[in-house]
């Protein structure tokens, strides 16, 4: 949970050269060799199912679960509970953000106490948040929460006070009020490092999530892994475990695309 | 005619030290002044402080009328296309004729779409004069806006520049340390030294003016900047 610094004003992350297009296929063959040694030490007996499921066992209780909705149910809650507490931690970490950004009282007094706080590491504050909030949903949302507003702090707050002062300066020679150079200036030019801290804050929040939902979870992927360990079903264990990849994956690339659109006067 | 810029006396320090020392200064409208000096000699503060950029100071001025700037670099906002940041000029109104038109005389017609990180230094300070220029400003300061242009740019800026002063004829205030570009463009060359004014030159030459046209008068500049003319030959 760190402030990144990649991905300042003039440095595009899509200007990372990419392996080219052509040896994509190539790059498939380890990976799928590692699947089929999995399932060939599975199906020899050299892996016993208690530890780690074969891969079509994998695959065959992800149908299953799928299918009596199980997963879709476990799907949602997991979804409902990152959705609603990023939301949480969104409104904190940007109206924070805001304030210490565009004032100087806001920073003197905000930032301080919030930069000795980040360096707590969130996901030790379990214990705290049990005997605030219990063990219900609370304890999860405000974990995903503190996941959140710390990187969206963070990074708004450094992307206001890294605005070129000589931008500011053309829009008050050409008449702009100081909201005004605020919303056509300020907040414009710090919406890349903003972008950054959203895809941090969204990775928090996932890991947040799979934390949060070790607490007594009666419900989501959380319980759903957690059932399955008791019965020795590693099978669903994995299921559950490429669902929370995909999810993390999916926002990801959610942002990315956010990213390309919103970012598109840095393409050359 | 009231001028387009007065000034009176003009005292700026920073902390102790002193940069402007007493500058008196009037500028006619539609006048061409060039403002030379070495580096530090306060050229950029007398700017800064007409465009309403640094205040604290002591004595007066007065700049009537609309001001434009453009500075050194364009400072073009990079997320906005290319006639977005020539109508922010126009402070709100969507004016996307009036860029497109002010983007037709700095000779950028086919650049209203372009992404300003996508222009050449040279485009993008036309752009930025574009900007300034669109608002019809009774006073236009330059603060060494072709400093950061190679040669070759430099001299098509020149004759961009006096063009557009004479169609529009706004009052300039050109701020270089360049001699030739002073007496290539200036009605009038004022020469700042320690923070007041320390010479001030008409140029009485016809335009568009030939560099072989001004060489007394260069000699004559050199020196007010204290160069040996015979090393500046």
């Amino acid at each position: 949970m760190s402030i990144s610094v990649a991905g300042v004003l003039a440095r595009p992350k899509t200007a990372v050269p990419r392996p080219r297009k052509r040896s994509l296929p190539l790059r498939w063959i380890s990976p799928v060799a590692l699947v089929l040694l999995w399932q060939a030490a599975s199906s020899t007996g050299v892996l016993p199912p208690d530890k780690l499921a074969s891969p079509l066992t994998v695959v065959a209780s992800a149908g299953e679960l799928i299918a009596d909705g199980q997963l879709g149910e476990a799907f949602a809650v997991s979804l409902g509970r990152v959705f609603f507490g990023f939301l949480l931690g969104g409104v904190v970490g940007v109206v924070l953000g805001l304030v210490s950004g565009l004032s100087r009282w806001g920073e003197t007094l905000l930032d301080p106490p919030v930069q000795m706080l980040r360096t707590l590491p969130h996901l030790g504050l379990i214990p705290l948040f049990i005997l605030w909030f219990g063990i219900g949903e609370e304890p999860k949302l405000a974990l995903v929460a503190a996941g959140v507003a710390f990187p969206l702090y963070l990074n708004l707050h450094a992307g206001i006070r890294q605005t070129d002062p000589g931008l500011v300066e053309a829009a008050k020679v050409l008449g702009y009020t100081r909201v005004e150079r605020v919303v056509h200036v300020v907040l414009p030019s710090a919406v890349p490092q903003s972008l950054v801290g959203l895809r941090i804050a969204l990775g928090t929040a996932w890991l947040s999530l799979i934390v949060g939902e070790q607490i007594n979870a009666d419900a989501g992927l959380g319980f759903l892994i957690n059932n399955a360990r008791e019965f020795l079903r590693t099978d669903i264990v994995v299921v559950g475990l490429v669902v929370y990849a995909l999810l993390g994956l999916t926002t990801d690339y959610l942002v990315r695309l956010l990213e390309r659109r919103v970012l598109r006067w840095r393409a050359r | 005619m009231a001028s387009a810029v007065s000034i009176r006396g003009l005292h700026k320090a920073f902390g102790s030290r002193v940069v402007l020392d007493g500058v008196d200064l009037e500028i006619a409208p539609g006048e061409f002044v060039a403002l030379l000096g070495r580096s530090g000699c306060g050229k950029s503060t007398l700017l800064r402080i007409l465009a309403g950029l640094d205040s604290d100071v002591r004595g007066s001025f007065s700049v009537p009328g609309t001001v434009s700037i453009a500075f050194q670099q364009p400072r073009l906002l990079p997320w906005r296309r290319v006639w977005r940041n020539v109508s922010l000029g126009l402070h709100g109104v969507d004016g996307r004729e009036v860029a497109r038109k002010a983007l037709d005389e700095v000779r950028l017609p086919d650049h209203a779409d372009a992404w300003p990180l996508t222009l050449s230094g040279g485009e993008a300070q036309r752009v930025s004069l574009a900007r300034a220029l669109v608002r019809q400003p009774d006073v236009l300061l330059l603060d060494e806006p072709f400093g950061a242009l190679d040669a070759l740019t430099r001299l098509a800026m020149h004759r961009l520049v006096e063009d557009l002063w004479e169609a529009h004829r706004p009052a300039v205030l050109l701020v270089t340390h360049d001699v030739d570009e002073a007496l290539l463009l200036a009605d009038r060359i004022v020469v700042l030294d320690e923070g007041r004014v320390v010479a001030s030159h008409f140029v009485d030459l016809p335009r568009p003016r030939r560099r072989a046209s001004f060489v007394e008068q260069r000699v004559r500049v050199l020196a007010d900047l204290g160069v040996d003319d015979a090393q500046a030959a």
